[in-house]
């Protein structure tokens, strides 16, 4: 079943005529993914590629009935691409972009309340359901389908654990990438939600970072409601205080948020806690008795 | 990013929430000078650098006369300051602000920033100010007050009422504050702000509520779009490596240890830092050369990680999505040759043509190590390194 994209995902790009769209468009084509458009503001009417490109979401939807949107914008105008999606009611808004200002999404973030349309990321490599459908940047060929789900505020060390349990034997229903960014659409309790109610995933990877509470959240959640096993690694145990490491989202601030206490707070709850990346395939292959 | 206190405070009195009356010096003669122009009897002269706890460690003091101005300034100005929030190496001070002294009746703190769980701008006040907010939140959390604003209302006066009596102030005080919290609000929207901290906020004995220190820092992400902002950038402030890094678009932080770090990708590069240390050894540094691993990315990062002294040898972590390893590796091999880089290199990387790459390194000729796995990687390097310094 997969959760997110499946084989029925009819995906749009918006920014499908820029060069970061136009490749990943092909990508995802490449990797069987129904890329049906894109969205280029002022280009309505033309072909790229041979997909139709539309003037804005609301019409691409209207045209191609496509279900998916991935949003391949630069930082200034993505928030704004976010609403778009959002306005034109598209179940679910994927963007890869890096770099949008907070207050940005916080009015991207007001103006979702109430519309039904599900934002993961920004600042995110998107979502890959195995030997089905992806929308974003992550690469299909490390992937193998099975039954292990994968929710991650990183990028490539979501690559790195997706290729440890490959080489495990051990595929992957779908993996989404929630991003580094502090305010973001979708969260490690989001997708441990999805996870719950897909009888094809047996057990998930969780991968946190410095900066915020949602792993604490999570662990709350997953200690009240979440059933199946969980093998869960923080990045940035070695992270100094007060630095901005990388992504927007991961700084320890005023003592809080420090990989530490997410990992207590995580064992606590029953998570099996690994800490070193290298670790993680291993012990899931242990935790699932393989 | 970060700002000094005078900077932040002309931005809040721009958008009209009420400071002291005072300006910048850059050398003991200014400082007379202004102490001068603004009269009284005490003026206060606070050495300004990008660290709190400057009045514990000698740099807020008070001049009764613009001579004594003058010679505090002169002190000041050139001295290393050390504070709690410095580290031992301290801060050089440049410049001193010198500003009216206040007739104080009361401490109060106040900041706002985004509460990311509930996002939302989130306003935060206590009467416990001129004190560290986080010893207050640890021992005393009954003292501190929240308000969520409402992004489509901002703040409203009844929320800024709530806060007031909250800390104690009396009807005239508190419709200040609704005046200042309003002022506030639209300084932390519309200069795209992470916080501004005003600890302490004082009530004078005339009854006027003033920001006498102000901490405002910016979300990097939104300095594009204020020019005004960035000229305020002090880079004397930041680590020149960081600074050069910053160039070349490459996210660097300059840490303690003698392994050289170079990944693609934030959260795999703090994975790498504390993977090394499981390994026991000490990362110099985070460097997140991002998507763009091309060969000049390559070329650049080494540049920055040779520049540190400290370098004992050098760990490549890179996971190619769509990266090939064996244009990676020409890219490494070109950089090492041009650049003539003296330590061992333990090269770590995945993606497309990986075994390609890795045959490409070895027959290089260089001093390279190549490792399959993160773990492997780690113990060959942290071996290589030999004992941190």
């Amino acid at each position: 079943m997969a959760v997110l994209l499946d084989k029925n995902t009819r995906l749009i790009v918006q920014g499908l005529t820029g060069r970061e769209g136009t490749f990943h468009a092909k990508q995802a084509a490449a990797y069987g993914t129904n890329v049906v458009g894109g969205v280029t503001p002022g280009k309505g009417g033309t072909t790229h590629e041979s997909w139709p490109i539309f003037n804005n979401v609301h019409d691409a939807v209207k045209e191609t009935g496509a279900n998916v949107t991935v949003i391949f914008v630069p930082p200034q105008f993505a928030a704004d691409a976010i609403m778009e999606a959002a306005d034109a009611a598209i179940p679910l808004a994927v963007c890869i972009t890096e770099g949008i200002p907070v207050v940005d999404m916080l009015k991207a973030l007001t103006f979702m309340e109430g519309k039904p349309t599900r934002l993961v990321g920004p600042n995110c490599p998107g979502v890959i359901s195995a030997g089905k459908a992806k929308a974003g940047i992550i690469p299909g060929h490390i992937c193998r389908e099975g039954r292990i789900g994968i929710v991650s505020k990183s990028g490539t060390l979501t690559y790195e654990a997706i290729h440890q349990l490959t080489r495990e034997g051990m595929g992957q229903t779908t993996c989404i990438g929630i991003g580094g960014d502090p305010l973001i659409g979708t969260n490690f309790i989001d997708a441990l939600r999805l996870f719950t109610a897909d009888p094809e995933t047996d057990a998930v990877v969780m991968i946190g970072e410095i900066g915020g509470t949602a792993e604490e959240d999570a662990a709350d959640f997953i200690r009240r409601e979440f059933r199946k096993p969980v093998v869960g690694f923080i990045a940035g145990q070695t992270a100094p205080p007060g630095r901005r490491m990388g992504h927007a989202g991961a700084i320890i601030a005023g003592g809080k948020g420090t990989a530490a206490e997410k990992m207590a707070a995580l064992k606590s709850a029953g998570v099996h806690v690994v800490k070193s990346p290298a670790d993680m395939g291993a012990k899931m292959r242990e935790v699932l008795g393989k | 990013m970060k700002i000094h206190e005078y900077q932040a405070k002309s931005i809040l009195a721009r958008f009209g929430v009420p400071v002291p009356r005072g300006e910048v010096a850059f050398a003991p003669a200014e400082a007379a000078e202004i102490a001068r122009r603004l009269g009284g009897n005490v003026v206060v002269v606070k050495a300004q650098i990008h660290a709190g706890g400057r009045g514990k460690g000698g740099g807020v003091k008070l001049a009764k006369s613009p001579d004594e101005a003058e010679q505090i300034a002169k002190q000041m100005i050139g001295m290393t300051l050390v504070t709690h929030q410095t580290g031992p190496e301290g801060k050089k001070v440049s410049r001193v602000l010198v500003e009216e002294g206040l007739q104080i009746d009361r401490e109060l703190y106040l900041s706002i920033l985004i509460d990311r769980a509930a996002a939302l701008p989130v306003v935060i006040a206590s009467a416990a100010g001129g004190m560290d907010i986080e010893d207050v939140a640890a021992k005393q959390p009954e003292k501190i007050l929240r308000e969520h604003i409402n992004r489509g209302t901002g703040i409203v006066p009844f929320q800024s009422r709530k806060l007031a009596f909250g800390m104690g102030l009396e009807a005239g005080p508190a419709q200040k504050l609704v005046k200042l919290l309003d002022a506030l609000y639209k300084a932390f929207i519309e200069t795209d702000a992470s916080l501004i901290e005003i600890n302490p906020l004082i009530l004078t004995k005339s009854g006027d509520l003033l920001a006498l220190d102000a901490k405002v820092t910016f979300d990097d992400n939104a300095l594009y779009r204020h020019p005004d902002i960035r000229e305020f950038r002090d880079l004397s402030e930041e680590d020149p490596l960081e600074v050069e890094a910053s160039k070349f678009s490459l996210n660097y932080i300059r840490l303690d240890g003698n392994i050289g770090c170079m990944v693609n990708g934030a959260g795999l590069a703090m994975a790498t830092m504390d993977i090394i240390k499981l390994a026991g050894g000490e990362p110099a540094n985070f460097l997140d050369v991002g998507g763009g691993a091309n060969a000049e990315q390559i070329r650049n990062a080494f540049k920055i990680l040779m520049s540190d002294r400290n370098v004992r040898a050098v760990l490549i972590n890179i996971f190619g999505g769509i990266l090939r390893c064996d244009v990676l590796a020409e890219g490494v091999i070109a950089a090492v040759k041009d650049l003539g880089v003296p330590v061992p290199i333990v090269i770590r990387m995945e993606g497309t043509n990986v075994d390609q790459g890795k045959r490409m390194l070895n027959e290089s000729g260089l001093n390279f190590t190549t490792a399959d796995s993160m773990g492997e990687a780690a113990q060959k390097v942290v071996a290589l390194a030999g004992a941190p310094v």
